[in-house]
C-alpha cells in the first residue's frame, strides 16, 4: 500500500541548526498519526514540510506516492489547522470556510452551499454572516477545521490544534477530532508537545527530540516499552534506572524503565525489595504521586486512591514485577 | 485625584485651549476673508469692501489652471510610484529576514528626516552631475523621495500587526502568490495605503523646497503662490486659490484619518 506520506532521509537545516536531521517516516492512509515532542524538536518542521512551507535540504518526501520536493503549497492535496487558527479577519465565516474553493474558481452558490455544510460537520451552522472576532477560541477552531475540509483534503495537518483552548474544551475536541476523522476516513497527522493528547488520539505516536525520530509505535508500545531513556522520561513521565540498580535485579548492566502505577509500597525498613524513604506526596484525584528517595535514586510511583498512604519522610519497602521493568537501548 | 469623565475642566484651563485653537485657525479664516476684499494691492484690514469677483477672474487665469494642472500631476504620480514602491519594501522588511534589514529600514525612512534643502540640494547636483535635463520626472523625482517613506511607514505598521500565518493560510488553501496578493495582503493593508497614499498626495501637493531645486521652468501651485504674493496686482486671486486647496485637501485627510482608525478596530478585534 502506497503510504500517505513518506520521508526518505530527509533533513531540514537552517544554518548549522539541524531542524530535522536525516528522518524516515511512513505514515499510513487513514491513520491518525501524532508527531510528539519537546519544542524545538522538530515536528512543527516535519509538518510544515509536509504542508509545503519549507523545503527539504536533502532527502525525499512523497505524498501519496507522488515526489513533492519543489511542489508549492497550493499544488498540494493537504491542508492545515494552524496553531493560532490563521482566519481571515476581513471575511465572515462563510466566506473564510468558502475561501479554497474560491481561489479554485468553484461558481458562488456550490462554494457557499459546501461551506455551510462544512460549518454543519463542525457543529456550526448558521454562524457564517459572523465574524472571526466574534467567535470563542474554541468556535475559530472549528471554523479553521471546516476551512480546510471543505477542500477534501488528502492529509490534514493540525499544528498544536488544542494548545490554546482550556482543559474543558481541549477533552471534547479531542473526542470530536477523533470520531471526524474516523468518519471521515482521512490522513491526520498533529503536532503537539502534550504526551497525554498524543496518546489518547492518535493510531501511532512519532517521538521527536533533536530533529530525530527517537521512536514511532502504538501508543501503548511507546508507553510501556519506551525505547531510550529519552522517550522514557518524556511519554508519562517513567522512572528511568540507572544500569547499577537494573543489573541488581535483573542481572543485565543496562538502562531500564520502571512505570509509576507498576511500583507497591510496602511499610517498615526490612524485606525483600528497594528501601526508600517517601519525600512529598501529591494528590493527583484518581490516584497520589509519591515522590520517593532509594539511596540517592529519586523515583515517583502512583497509588490509587482508597489505599493507606505513608506519611512524608516514611520508610518503605519497594517492590515490583521483574517483567515490568522495561529494558533499553543505551542512548540517551 | 479623582479622574471623573463628568467632572469639567477648570476655565483657566479652558481658555488656554480655546487661545491654543484659536491661534492655530484663525489666520486660515483671515485667509478666506481676504478672498472677498475688494482691496487688490495690499492687504488691508479691515476689508474697505466684499465682493466675489475675484472668483471670475481666478478662474479666468490660465497660470492658475497650469500651476494646479502640473501639482496634481506631480502629486498622483509620486504617489503611485510611492505606493509601489513603499509597499513592496514594507512586504520586504516586514515579512522576511535577511542581512541588514535593519538598516535598510532606517535609510528609507531617512528622507523624511532629513532637511528638504538638503535632499533638494543633493537632488540638484546629482541631476546635474549626471546631466539629466529638469523637468517634470525630476520634480516627480525629487517628491517620491519622501512620498515612498509616508506609504512605507503605513504600510510597515500594517503588515506588522497582520499575522504572517494568514499568507500561509491562503497558501495552504490552493491560492497562488497573486491570488494572495489580491484577496488576503490587499484587503488586510489597504486602508493604510488609502491613508499613506492621501498623506503623500498632500505632502506632495504642498511641496516647495525640494521643489525649488528640481523644477525647471515649470511652476507647482505652492511655488506659483509664492511668486504671486510680491506681485502687487489681484491679490485675492492667491487667496481665492488657497481656499479652494484648504477645502479641497480637507475632505481627502478627513476622509484618511476615519479609515484608519475603523482599520485599528477590526485589527484590535481579530485577535
Amino acid at each position: 500500500m502506497t503510504p500517505a506520506v513518506a520521508f526518505q532521509k530527509t533533513s531540514r537545516h537552517f544554518g548549522a541548526v539541524r531542524a530535522v536531521d536525516a528522518v524516515d517516516l511512513e505514515i499510513k492512509p487513514g491513520e491518525f498519526f501524532a508527531m510528539l515532542g519537546p519544542s524545538g524538536s522538530g515536528k512543527t518542521t516535519c509538518l510544515r514540510l509536509i504542508a509545503g512551507f519549507e523545503q527539504p535540504t536533502s532527502g525525499s518526501i512523497s505524498i501519496f506516492g507522488e515526489r513533492a520536493e519543489g511542489v508549492p503549497p497550493y499544488r498540494r492535496n493537504v491542508n492545515t489547522v494552524f496553531q493560532d487558527y490563521a482566519l481571515f479577519p476581513h471575511l465572515n465565516v462563510l466566506d473564510n470556510v468558502a475561501y479554497g474553493l474560491m481561489v479554485k474558481g468553484v461558481g458562488k452558490d456550490q462554494r457557499l452551499r459546501e461551506a455551510e455544510e462544512a460549518l454543519r460537520l463542525v457543529q456550526l451552522p448558521g454562524y457564517g454572516s459572523r465574524r472571526p472576532g466574534q467567535l470563542s477560541g474554541g468556535q475559530r477552531q472549528r471554523v479553521a477545521l471546516a476551512r480546510a475540509l471543505v477542500n477534501k483534503p488528502k492529509v490534514l495537518l493540525l499544528d498544536e490544534p488544542l494548545g490554546a483552548l482550556d482543559l474543558k474544551l481541549r477533552e471534547s475536541m479531542q473526542e470530536e477530532l477523533k470520531a471526524l476523522q474516523k468518519a471521515l476516513g482521512i490522513t491526520f497527522v498533529f503536532v503537539t508537545h502534550d504526551q497525554g493528547e498524543a496518546l489518547s488520539m492518535a493510531d501511532r505516536v512519532a517521538v521527536f527530540n533533536d530533529g530525530r525520530i527517537m521512536q514511532v509505535g502504538a501508543p501503548e508500545e511507546i508507553y510501556q516499552r519506551p525505547a531510550s531513556r529519552f522517550v522514557a522520561d518524556f511519554v508519562g513521565s517513567s522512572n528511568v534506572l540507572p544500569p547499577d540498580f537494573v543489573q541488581r535485579y535483573v542481572g543485565q548492566r543496562r538502562w531500564g524503565s520502571l512505570r509509576p502505577e507498576s511500583i507497591r509500597i510496602g511499610r517498615g525498613t526490612s524485606g525483600d525489595g528497594v528501601a526508600a524513604r517517601v519525600v512529598s506526596r501529591h494528590y493527583l484525584g484518581a490516584a497520589t504521586k509519591l515522590a520517593l528517595d532509594a539511596d540517592g535514586l529519586r523515583l515517583h510511583a502512583t497509588l490509587p486512591s482508597g489505599m493507606a498512604l505513608p506519611d512524608d519522610g516514611d520508610h518503605v519497602v519497594l517492590t515490583f514485577n521483574r517483567d515490568q521493568l522495561h529494558l533499553m537501548e543505551d542512548q540517551a | 485625584m479623582r479622574s471623573d469623565r463628568s467632572q469639567s475642566a477648570p476655565t483657566g484651563l479652558k481658555i488656554a485651549a480655546a487661545a491654543g485653537l484659536a491661534f492655530l485657525h484663525l489666520p486660515i479664516l483671515l485667509i478666506f476673508v481676504y478672498a472677498f476684499t475688494t482691496e487688490e494691492k495690499s492687504y488691508q484690514w479691515p476689508p474697505p469692501g466684499l465682493t466675489t469677483q475675484w472668483f471670475a477672474v481666478t478662474w479666468g487665469r490660465p497660470d492658475v489652471w497650469q500651476a494646479l494642472g502640473l501639482s496634481v500631476q506631480v502629486a498622483a504620480i509620486s504617489t503611485s510610484i510611492a505606493l509601489v514602491l513603499g509597499t513592496l519594501c514594507a512586504a520586504a522588511v516586514s515579512q522576511t529576514r535577511f542581512f541588514g534589514r535593519e538598516a535598510i529600514s532606517l535609510l528609507v525612512i531617512l528622507p523624511i528626516a532629513l532637511p528638504g534643502i538638503i535632499t533638494g540640494i543633493a537632488l540638484r547636483s546629482a541631476f546635474s552631475l549626471a546631466e539629466i535635463p529638469f523637468s517634470f520626472w525630476t520634480i516627480v523625482l525629487g517628491h517620491a523621495t519622501f512620498c515612498v517613506v509616508v506609504v512605507y511607514n503605513n504600510a510597515v505598521a500594517r503588515f506588522r500587526r497582520t499575522s504572517g500565518s494568514l499568507i500561509e493560510a491562503s497558501m495552504d488553501l490552493g491560492a497562488d502568490g497573486f491570488q494572495t496578493f489580491r484577496h488576503v495582503i490587499l484587503p488586510n493593508i489597504g486602508t493604510a495605503l488609502l491613508a499613506g497614499g492621501m498623506l503623500a498626495f498632500a505632502l506632495s501637493f504642498d511641496e516647495v523646497i525640494v521643489t525649488t531645486f528640481t523644477a525647471g521652468q515649470q511652476q507647482t501651485l505652492p511655488i506659483w503662490m509664492l511668486e504671486e504674493l510680491v506681485r502687487p496686482r489681484q491679490r485675492p486671486v492667491t487667496n481665492v486659490v488657497a481656499m479652494v486647496v484648504v477645502l479641497a485637501t480637507l475632505l481627502p485627510i478627513l476622509v484618511a484619518y476615519y479609515l484608519t482608525r475603523e482599520g485599528d478596530q477590526i485589527a484590535g478585534a481579530g485577535k
